[in-house]
């Protein structure tokens, strides 16, 4: 995580392009270590505009934020000032929630921006509150991520010691798994249930945490609204295309010399933002866009790629939370997506039946593509069929992510795929992998564990 | 005013009664869980679709009005 700090900042001072003047916004002066102050924030970023809201009517500030047309940045791209008026007209005393739960591996940036700069995201919280009329703020923070919990907590005690009528605001850890981020899981978490997503409706908008209407936002989405607040719509369209305007931050990793979190435009090439990393460090076999939910460009495609919905579209892809993570060459495709799928089967929150058992089905049968155990024909086909079974049957989206970042590897990686049905394991299919996964993954089922001392060695060095 | 049947995933518990009392719309995957087909109910199957619903030991199989759904 240091890592993604120090090339962020390095991001900040030195922009993607000389011709943009205008980034970074939202990583501008970020602090080389711990969070930046409030007096700091303040000096930097100016006093928060106050929005006049009469009671009973929604904030002004909705219709700036829909004028730049700002969507989600949490991953599912929705129009953030359509969620804001959802919330502001449901009936009862609003809630709002910061959604720093980031369960997704592969990304960083809003622990990095809660850690580095929480002011920016708590004005976007506070400003966001006014505007639906809610009175309590609930700031969740994935509990693995000390540094932006610190830096949360130490943020929230600045502001209350300088308060002026601002709404209450609590900080709550939430637990590091992948679905706690899913607003219905973070609603059902924040209401004493397990961190697990809830069956809609109601959706949080009409009858979230205490039954209250409650929007739930990314800490990033909050943040762009805290600028747009201060700076205006058209300022933010500065950036970016007319469909997907501003600014993104975006986490890449892989064999790049620095990985870490960038802020780009919104539509820029792929082949900028890994320049603006100082390049690859190997040849690259592939591009997953979107993390452990989205999609595999294979490598060849990857040098024409452009981060925008339009671009991606074609591809089968999205930008989701911001997520490029880079395979080299030293790795085999076909072990990392065995790996990863049977973590994602693993990161079900077992409760629905298609996702408990489609999951494990799928990540069983690309074992055995990996070590060879079966011919390549029949298990595409079971693939494609469990994959049916699987799509739209689970209360949340977990289950399709999934399956869409499986089917996706194997188009993608199609030869290797054959070649492992085929012929068994490669030599670059030794774990531990290069997929950033939590360390307690399995990397094959039973009986693979004990030779894996030994073919380590033999492991191309990186 | 039509009507459709549709499954609570997390609170299916895979019991296959619905299945039984409403194959018109409802068949089971390899695992026992319900298949839904969602299309409207034409208002012969909407009492059959009750009474699956009111069969299903968990409440998992909704029947809901059209105008309802988002």
């Amino acid at each position: 995580m240091s890592a993604a700090q120090s090339t962020a900042a390095q991001n900040a001072q030195d922009p993607l392009d000389a011709d943009v003047p205008a980034l970074p916004r939202l990583l501008a002066d970020i602090p080389e270590e711990g969070p930046m102050s409030l007096r700091e924030h303040l000096e930097l970023r100016g006093e928060l505009p106050r929005f006049e809201r009469r009671r009973r009517e929604e904030g002004p500030l909705i219709a700036t934020i829909e004028r730049a047309g700002l969507t989600g940045r949490g991953g599912a791209g929705f129009p953030t000032a359509a969620k804001m008026r959802a919330v502001a007209h449901a009936r009862g005393r609003a809630i709002v929630v910061v959604n720093i739960a980031e369960g997704e591996p592969a990304s960083m940036k809003d622990r990095t921006l809660a850690q580095a700069l929480p002011h920016v995201v708590l004005d976007g919280a506070e400003l966001a509150a006014e505007a639906v009329g809610a009175d309590e703020v609930i700031v969740c923070v994935c509990e693995s991520a000390s540094a932006s919990v610190g830096g949360v907590a130490a943020a929230l005690e600045e502001r209350a010691a300088r308060s002026r009528s601002r709404p209450r605001a609590q900080l709550v850890t939430v637990p590091a798994t992948y679905v706690a981020g899913q607003e219905s899981a973070l609603v059902n978490f924040l209401d004493g249930g397990p961190a697990f997503p809830t069956f809609a409706p109601p959706r949080p908008f009409e009858a979230g945490v205490r039954r209250r209407p409650t929007l739930v936002s990314n800490a990033e989405t909050l943040a762009h609204l805290a600028l747009i607040a201060r700076h205006g719509s058209a300022w933010f369209r500065e950036l970016g295309t007319p469909s997907e305007p501003g600014s993104a931050l975006v986490t890449l990793s892989g064999p790049v010399t620095r990985p870490g979190v960038y802020e780009i435009e919104c539509g820029a090439s792929l082949r900028s933002l890994i320049e603006a990393a100082g390049g690859t460090t190997a040849r690259i076999r592939g591009a997953l866009i979107g993390g452990y939910a989205g999609t595999w460009i294979a490598g060849e495609l990857v040098g024409g790629i452009a981060l925008s919905r339009e671009h991606l579209a074609p591809h089968g892809a999205t930008l989701g939370a911001g997520v490029v993570l880079l395979l080299s060459e030293h790795a085999c495709p076909v072990a990392e997506t065995a790996r990863a799928a049977r973590w994602l089967a693993e990161e079900s929150s077992r409760q629905c039946g298609p996702c408990v058992h489609g999951l494990d089905a799928i990540a069983s049968t690309i074992e055995q593509i990996a070590v060879g155990e079966t011919g390549q024909r029949r298990v595409l086909a079971d693939l494609g069929s469990v994959a049916s079974l699987v799509r739209r049957r689970g209360a949340c989206g977990h289950p399709d992510g999934a399956v869409g970042f499986v089917l996706s590897a194997v188009e993608a990686f199609a030869s290797d795929f054959t070649d492992h049905a085929r012929h068994g394991r490669c030599d670059a299919c030794l774990p531990p992998g290069e997929l950033p996964l939590p360390e307690h993954v399995r990397v094959y089922r039973a009986g693979e564990r004990e030779d894996l001392g030994v073919r380590r060695l033999a492991r191309p060095r990186r | 005013m039509s009507h459709r049947v549709r499954v609570n995933p997390i609170a299916c518990e895979a019991h296959g009664m619905c299945a039984e009392l409403l194959p018109e719309r409802i068949t089971l995957d390899e695992w026992g869980y319900p298949i839904v087909d969602e299309q409207p109910l034409p208002p012969a199957l909407v009492d059959h679709a009750r009474r699956a619903a009111q069969a299903c030991p968990t409440f998992a199989l909704l029947v809901e009005r059209e105008d309802k759904r988002r």
